[in-house]
């Protein structure tokens, strides 16, 4: 015991609090402003995750046989790569794409931001799950009250704003919850491409301070507060949008 | 016996919407496929395969192996951490509940990275450690590497599990009770074979998700299949054809993984009490 605590005098000696103070010489600041761009990141990739979601899953339950395909197609590989593999591809692969297509057409290349392909990437692979997520969710819909819509002589797009998406949402908000809690952990993916967000900010800390222990804790503390508020806000929602159906027993 | 039992097969066919792979649409998508498959054989350079196969294959049976431990030990230690979460006492269920919210409330990378640069920094600190017998393991990458993807495993299986335990019918424990079964009897012969039944599909999915998982530890210095494309990245500067064949491979995985649990699943049967 006695070791252990010598092993950790170093780090206290440096003064744990100092470190992790949000003003210089303290690395606070950097961790925030890491905490800053993983909930840009999360926001943004979630919000295109939950647009290609719709589209998917309108195109697997409502689409002619080739929207099927494709939908089917992006959803399989999207799922079985991993998002790491994605990220590299879609990131150096999608960026020299663009610019080889630019080459080709004659203009300059573009300097494509980190953050913005961050995002963009983040929510092509979100998509692929809030696809199955919503697909689950309307199919659970009973049928009855999207023909009573059509009865009514309501346009598919109103059937789809007054019945199909109030009604789907009790279902789907556990899985889109869950999406939620994926995407923001998802976002220290993008550590390995070298994005400032949380993850690698703290790396950078730890590494030119050597105190690893400390700042990996107070990264995994800041991860896990967002995970504790979103589950209670989540929580929240849930329940407010599950009125007036019977309890699950 | 009164009740009759059932039992049927769970291999469903796929919904079938009437479309064959001959319909027109589906042959024009076969000869994009293979228009694309031809341009990537012809066009694009391949020359550096013979070079880097050895150290692929050391790559693609580093990662099996890595996923074949970390989901097998991960899965040992989730089943007690699920059980207590059901019947244990307060002071056994809470750590086990405290456990899976961080390890599923943090991401892997900020694990893998904690256990190896926080525990690898403070280890040779420790009087003596040196000398002892772990040391040629606690200064290599994949001990680290190791203990993060299963304590992963264990933190996401056991919240399948506790569900599991959770949803077994009263009625099977007590008819079991009834027969006179000790406890551990009851629960090796009854409620651990029904748990993993109920959640062999979940965790079919969770393999495949571990899979996708293990490309990480290449930022620990392991390398594994991901971080030999990342070699011949860095050595080729090629950009499309390392990634697109890594893709390749763990589609391949994959499909094993979703065909080798799918086999699991037919070979248990499904038993529905049929009421009459």
């Amino acid at each position: 015991m006695s070791q252990i605590a010598s092993a950790l005098q170093p780090m206290l000696a440096l003064g744990t609090l100092e470190l992790l103070s949000p003003w210089p010489p303290g690395w606070g600041g950097n961790l925030l402003r890491g905490l800053f761009n993983t909930l840009t990141i999360a926001f943004g990739a979630y919000a295109i995750g939950l647009v290609l979601g719709t589209l998917g899953a309108s195109a697997k339950l409502y689409g002619g046989p080739v929207a099927k395909d494709i939908a089917e197609a992006y959803t399989t590989i999207i799922r079985a790569v991993p998002e790491l593999v994605l990220i590299l591809l879609l990131y150096y692969g999608g960026t020299s794409l663009i610019n080889d297509v630019l080459a080709s057409i004659g203009r300059a290349p573009v300097d494509i931001s980190g953050i913005a392909a961050g995002i963009v990437v983040l929510g092509i692979v979100q998509g692929a799950y809030h696809t199955e997520v919503l697909r689950g969710a309307i199919m659970a819909l009973p049928p009855g009250q999207i023909e009573a819509a059509r009865a009514y002589g309501m346009s598919p797009w109103k059937t789809l704003r007054r019945v199909t998406l109030p009604g789907m949402l009790p279902y789907a908000l556990p899985g889109l919850s869950n999406l939620w809690l994926v995407v923001t952990k998802d976002t220290a993916l993008l550590a390995v491409v070298g994005f400032n967000e949380l993850v690698l900010e703290t790396r950078q800390a730890a590494g030119t301070t050597k105190a690893y222990f400390t700042f990996f804790m107070a990264a995994g503390a800041l991860y896990l507060a967002i995970t504790l508020i979103s589950n209670f806000v989540l929580a929240r929602i849930e329940y407010r949008t599950a009125r007036g159906l019977p309890k699950v027993a | 016996m009164a009740d009759t039992v059932r039992i049927v097969s769970t291999r469903t066919k796929p919904a079938n919407d009437g479309i064959s792979w001959t319909s027109p649409h589906r042959i024009v998508f076969l000869v994009v496929v293979a228009l694309f498959v031809f341009y990537a054989a012809t066009r694009m350079r391949w020359d550096w395969l013979p070079e880097y196969w050895p150290l692929a294959l050391q790559g693609i049976w580093r990662t099996i192996w890595v996923l074949v431990l970390s989901v097998a030990i991960g899965f040992a230690l989730a089943v007690p951490m699920g059980l207590v979460q059901v019947i244990g006492p307060r002071w056994l269920s809470w750590p086990a509940k405290l456990f899976c919210t961080i390890i599923r409330g943090t991401p892997l990378l900020l694990q893998l990275w904690l256990l190896y640069y926080g525990l690898g920094s403070l280890f040779p600190q420790i009087e003596g450690i040196r000398d002892s017998w772990m040391w040629p393991y606690l200064r290599q990458a994949w001990p680290y590497g190791l203990m993060a993807l299963t304590l992963s495993f264990a933190g996401y299986e056991a919240e399948v599990m506790r569900g599991a335990f959770a949803g077994t019918p009263r009625g099977q424990l007590e008819a079991g009770r009834a027969y006179g079964m000790s406890p551990w009897k009851l629960f090796w012969r009854i409620w651990l074979p029904q748990a993993v039944q109920r959640a062999l599909p979940t965790l079919g999915g969770e393999t495949v998700l571990q899979l996708k998982a293990t490309p990480l530890i290449a930022t620990i210095t392991m390398i594994d299949i991901y971080a030999v494309s990342s070699k011949v990245r860095q050595d080729t500067l090629l950009v499309y054809e390392p990634l697109i064949l890594l893709a390749l491979v763990y589609l391949v995985l994959t499909a094993i993984i979703v065909w080798a649990f799918r086999r699991l699943e037919a070979r248990l049967p499904v038993k529905t009490a049929g009421g009459s």
